[in-house]
């Protein structure tokens, strides 16, 4: 026994931590399912083992302990993360070459748990959204708008076989999403009114992704309540968002989405409270927080209005993320006993 | 109710505290032998001023200051010295220090006491008196009293008895069954430094020590302020921010802006100084943890701890021994170490009351430390430039404003043991400053050296030709006038002896005087101060070396 002070300490622990970001996860996964089906809960499973196996792999190559590291919940949370990224019928190897690129090359080749200088699970997105384009725009349509009803085997056969129940399309169950039918429809010059009178769309933004977008939200206030994240991110990136897309529609309610619509669509709400905020690659100052996640949130508006993607979380993420170590070392607080609001990296 | 100004951050640990207040203040019984230690105080120890056989009183001065930043030793009980010699002392470092021993007669024979009328005296007069009575701050850092009460004029006296570390209780036993007394010594300490308010600041979880404080309070204008538990409001400079809103600056001092701050048994020490006339020889320490009968003595200075620990009676599954509270005590890896004016607590450790921590994992830069941090650093930081060695990086990011409270480690999710990472950033740093002046010394020595010898040659050769000239002008007068040439030659021969044998005389005794400065020639006591402190960084850097070869074969890139 260590008998260096202090010999206390709080209980908890990393995986502790893991774990709970997992649970507040869980009630957006049961809407998920309850809109879209079951398959997703296959998706997360893949794309679990997927990352603990790539994990265990490297850190037996790296010479780490096995237990203490594959219990830690971070490869796992970095599973879930993506798993609810990417549509959840894709083919079984997209979300495995995925989870597989995030834990090998975003984690582990910049030195594990606590070095990566990207969130691993928006790496493994974007390497998808580059290499594998079509297969990322498979959305599958809720369940009360879908054409034909495939049946857990059926998606299961679709997922791991490629096959179509006889006589159906991938089109019969798949469906644009609100952003996607908004970027391609309004390159159409058609009015914003007229397209969001479409039937995906609904009162925040589309069926069924609106209330998991909300379970989301429910999920991150759990986190803030347990005081595993700050305010400060999801705060600013939503706001900044928000004020973004309030200007522009403000500007031009024609062309514009309401800001409202924006901050349910896409990956907006999970970003914000789960990604976003992901400790290892978002600062750790209060002003670092809120200038990371007002650029989040700017960055993600643009990228959806003016970019070639319809949502740009994913990219706003890793393009923030890259800024981190400049933001804390700009953002660094005043420290007790010295003078000055803050002092630009050191020096005051 | 008086506004509070919050500190950041801040912890509440488990307290522990009931277990060693359920009975009052017992005095320890007088031990055969008493080891008193001459540096019971920060700065200079003390230096002996009895030989060993000397037949000593119960109070009497055996160390006398070295010094400013020093404090005089006193014989806690009557007796003869048996010997003065290197004593294991509980310091960090685990080293030896030059001791009193003590055999005591059980007489309790006194020195003659002499109370003083304080409100009569020089304030001057009172603080030497203090350093001769060995006044010493008693929560922990035994600063020098006398040093700290030198102000005047001051707006604000604040007595510390927050007493935030878990399982101490003697402050609060102080207050609960001395708190008349208390009060007399901060009427002293107020008097000496002028100072206009006194605010007493108490931690609410200890509601009788409260009460009593404030019942012995009434009619003197000092008020006792019940501040929130939360650990550390015990640091002073926390202390003072939280009741007066005021930030002591960085390596300043309180009193330049008018606040000084005392703990409450060391003003109980300047009311026995000046009422009682006498010297600091014994203090209150919990005996806590894992123990049947936890309880607060009033011990003698020198008393060992091994002695003393049976009084509470440890249980069998006892694991070790803590000096000091759970968040900043050190160790007591030899039983045989004595009580110092430092010793406020003692624990017992278990398996139960402290289990292991888990393994530390890497930082995930969660902040929570920052978020715990009362110094407002940015722990995360400072761990990843202390594990680098990136000391410049620490330095810029305040390493040495950290208070190593321990909230930071505390909080830690990966439990990594960041105050020993500071510690050893700390050492460092302060061994690369040392070793830098050292070089920068030598290198002005040798400059100095080469600039005198220039300096040297350029007079040499100046002198030269002056000779030269006036050789050549003697040479132009003597064909001038041959007649007196052989009398002057002699003259000037005999002139030129003299003047050689006197510069051999004072080169001799220039010799003899330099001799005693070399450095071969040290005296044993500078010799050994040396070297301990030599010791001690070694060891220092070799522990923290440690850690950092754990950490980083924990993580596997040792392999």
């Amino acid at each position: 026994m260590s008998m260096n002070s202090p010999l206390v300490a709080e209980q908890a622990t990393v995986n502790v931590i893991m774990l709970k970001v997992l649970a507040a996860l869980l009630p957006a996964i049961a809407v998920y399912v309850f809109f879209f089906g079951p398959a997703i809960l296959v998706s997360i499973l893949l794309a679990s083992v997927a990352a603990l196996l790539t994990e265990a792999a490297v850190l037996h190559l790296r010479r780490y302990p096995l237990r203490v590291y594959l219990l830690d919940g971070s490869a796992l949370v970095t599973a879930w993360l993506l798993a609810l990224s990417i549509p959840p019928l894709a083919p079984w190897w997209l979300v495995v070459v995925g989870t597989v690129f995030a834990i090998l090359v975003a984690k582990h080749l910049y030195g594990g748990l606590g070095n990566n200088l990207f969130n691993p699970a928006m790496v493994g997105f974007a390497a998808l959204m580059i290499s594998f384009p079509s297969h990322m725009t498979h959305w599958p349509a809720p369940d009360m708008l879908a054409q034909s009803h495939w049946s857990f085997t059926q998606q299961m056969d679709f997922m791991f076989g490629g096959e179509f129940p006889a006589g159906d399309r991938l089109d019969a169950i798949t469906m644009a999403t609100p952003l996607d039918t908004l970027k391609t429809q309004l390159h159409l010059d058609r009015e914003i009114s007229e397209i969001q009178s479409g039937k995906i769309f609904s009162i925040l933004s589309g069926k069924g992704t609106e209330i998991i977008a909300l379970f989301y939200l429910l999920g991150g206030l759990f986190l803030w309540q347990q005081r595993i994240i700050s305010w400060h991110i999801p705060a600013s990136f939503l706001a900044a968002m928000f004020g973004t897309a309030g200007l522009f529609y403000l500007f031009d309610p024609g062309h514009y989405a309401s800001p409202m619509f924006h901050l349910f669509a896409g990956g907006t709400m999970l970003g914000a409270f789960f990604i976003a905020t992901d400790y290892v690659t978002s600062p750790t100052t209060p002003m670092g927080k809120l200038i990371f996640g007002a650029g989040i949130g700017v960055s993600a508006y643009v990228i959806r209005v003016l970019g070639g993607y319809p949502d740009g979380v994913a990219f706003a993420v890793l393009f923030l993320n890259s800024a981190v170590p400049l933001i804390d070392a700009y953002t660094q607080p005043r420290v007790f006993g010295h003078a000055g609001k803050w002092f630009k990296g050191g020096k005051e | 109710m008086r506004p509070l100004f919050p500190f950041h951050g801040g912890i509440h640990p488990a307290e522990h505290k009931s277990p060693s207040t359920q009975h009052g203040i017992a005095v320890a019984p007088l031990p055969a032998r008493l080891v008193v230690t001459l540096r019971q105080h920060s700065g200079s120890p003390a230096s002996p001023v009895v030989a060993v056989g000397d037949q000593v009183l119960k109070g009497q001065l055996i160390g006398a200051a070295e010094g400013l930043i020093s404090s005089s030793v006193h014989a806690p009980s009557s007796g003869r010295v048996v010997a003065i010699e290197k004593q294991p002392a509980p310091h960090v470092s685990g080293l030896p220090d030059l001791s009193i021993v003590l055999e005591t007669d059980g007489e309790e024979r006194w020195v003659e006491r002499q109370k003083m009328d304080f409100c009569n005296t020089d304030p001057a007069l009172l603080r030497q008196h203090f350093q001769d009575m060995g006044v010493v701050g008693l929560g922990g850092a035994v600063f020098p009293s006398h040093v700290k009460l030198n102000a005047s004029g001051l707006d604000t006296l604040v007595i510390n008895a927050a007493e935030c570390e878990p399982f101490i209780s003697c402050d609060d036993m102080l207050m609960r069954e001395r708190a008349a007394e208390v009060v007399k010594g901060i009427s002293i300490a107020q008097y000496i430094m002028g100072a206009r308010e006194v605010l007493i600041g108490i931690e609410d979880n200890k509601p009788q020590a409260i009460a009593a404080m404030q019942a012995a309070c009434e009619e003197t204008g000092f008020e006792v302020v019940a501040v929130p538990t939360l650990y550390p409001s015990g640091s002073a400079k926390q202390l003072i921010k939280l009741l007066t809103g005021k930030e002591v600056t960085s390596g300043g001092h309180p009193t330049q802006m008018g606040i000084q701050c005392f703990n409450v048994a060391t003003v109980y020490t300047m009311h026995r100084v000046i009422n009682h006339g006498e010297p600091v020889i014994s203090r209150l320490v919990t005996l806590t943890g894992n123990m049947d009968e936890p309880r607060n003595y009033e011990v003698l200075i020198g008393t060992p701890i091994g002695d003393l620990l049976k009084l509470a009676r440890p249980k069998a599954d006892t694991t070790g021994y803590l000096m000091g509270g759970p968040m900043m005590g050190v160790p007591l890896l030899d039983l045989s170490v004595p009580v110092v004016k430092a010793t406020n607590c003692i624990i017992a450790t278990s398996q139960a009351l402290f289990p292991p921590l888990p393994r530390a994992m890497p930082c995930i830069r969660c902040a929570r430390c920052a978020q715990a941090c009362p110094a407002e650093l940015q722990p995360q930081e400072l761990f990843w430039f202390s594990k680098s060695r990136n000391f410049e990086k620490a330095r810029e990011y305040k390493l040495f404003d950290c208070i190593e409270c321990g909230c930071c480690n505390y909080v830690c999710p990966s439990h990594i043991p960041l105050v020993q990472f500071y510690r050893f950033a700390k050492s460092e740093m302060l061994a690369h400053e040392k070793d830098r002046k050292a070089a920068d010394l030598a290198r002005e020595r040798h400059e100095f050296r080469e600039f005198r010898q220039e300096r040297e040659k350029q007079e040499k050769a100046a002198r030269h030709a002056a000779k030269a000239a006036e050789m050549a002008a003697k040479a132009a007068e003597t064909t001038a006038g041959s007649g007196e040439s052989v009398a002057g030659a002699d003259d000037a021969a005999a002139a030129k002896k003299a003047a050689i044998q006197a510069a051999i005389e004072r080169a001799k005794a220039k010799k003899a005087a330099v001799k005693p400065q070399n450095v071969d020639d040290l005296p044993a006591e500078a010799q050994a101060k040396i070297d301990e402190i030599d010791l001690r960084r070694a060891q220092a850097s070799e522990t923290a070396g440690q850690r950092v070869a754990i950490q980083k074969s924990d993580e596997g890139q040792g392999a």
